[in-house]
């Protein structure tokens, strides 16, 4: 990270977490990310678009899910632009939280196979973002920190 | 959302709009009572209208794979885009699933650029 890097934008949203608004995250960091790119005259691809719109989807379908499967609440979810093009994207519950982490993130490792989970959540957002940071405490909650270098490609005229 | 059709013992089921974990639920419930009420051979899910697809779409294409396999009923998915193709590779379910591009309703491809 260079250290004169600034932030251009950011928004923090805060929200039920239940699965319907698996769906109104999406439209969120999609606003976000397109208006923040937009204004830099820049554009974002639909690769890329629709490889945070997946990550963003798999975090928070990880909160209703695991996090809030035996208690209520909201997850929260910041989103930054950074100068030199990296989209920074926190989303954090006070659910039950993740014992073991490194086991979370195998790929097809779920403990709710019955659900039609399929232990993939992780994998996807480590294979479309940059970065995947996880960081849980038992009976606590989780904080998913992802960033994704973008190529801001200059707008069609 | 869902729309579906048998034909000759062929059971296709068009997933419409985004597919994921709030909206998998009844889709999942929806498919059970088809394939209970139906005599089915063959199970193609079409994704040619489906705008989203994360993890819990792949969740219910599996499960879905698992309940048909032990009834004997063979499982394809049709009409992937780039996007759900993106997911479904990473998953490697199409090693064992027969996935293609083309939807069920145009078999051929005759409309796929």
């Amino acid at each position: 990270v260079k250290k004169d890097r600034k932030v251009l934008n950011e928004a923090r949203i805060r929200f039920k977490g239940i699965s319907a608004n698996e769906a109104f995250a999406r439209i969120c960091v999609s606003g976000f990310v397109i208006s923040a790119v937009g204004a830099l005259g820049r554009t974002l691809t639909a690769e890329e678009l629709a490889d945070i719109k997946t990550s963003v989807s798999e975090a928070v379908t990880n909160s209703v899910v695991h996090g809030y499967r035996d208690s209520k609440g909201d997850v929260s979810m910041t989103m930054r632009l950074f100068s030199d093009g990296e989209l920074y994207i926190s989303i954090t519950d006070k659910g039950c939280g993740i014992e073991d982490v490194s086991k979370a993130r195998e790929p097809l490792y779920t403990t709710d196979p019955m659900n039609d989970r399929c232990g993939m959540g992780f994998s996807i957002m480590e294979s479309f973002m940059t970065r995947l940071t996880v960081t849980s405490a038992p009976g606590k909650g989780t904080k998913v920190v992802m960033t994704k270098k973008l190529s801001l490609e200059e707008e069609d005229k | 959302m869902l729309t579906y059709k048998v034909n000759d013992r062929v059971l296709s089921v068009k997933l419409t709009g985004d597919i994921d974990h709030h909206s998998v639920i009844a889709i999942r419930e929806r498919i059970d009572e088809i394939l209970f009420e139906e005599d089915i051979i063959k199970l193609v899910f079409d994704l040619s209208e489906t705008s989203f697809m994360d993890s819990s779409g792949l969740g219910l294409i599996l499960g879905r794979y698992r309940k048909c396999s032990e009834m004997g009923i063979e499982v394809a998915v049709s009409g992937v885009n780039d996007r759900t193709e993106k997911v479904i590779r990473l998953s490697g379910i199409d090693k064992f699933i027969k996935v293609s591009r083309y939807s069920s309703e145009d078999p051929k491809g005759q409309n796929v650029g």
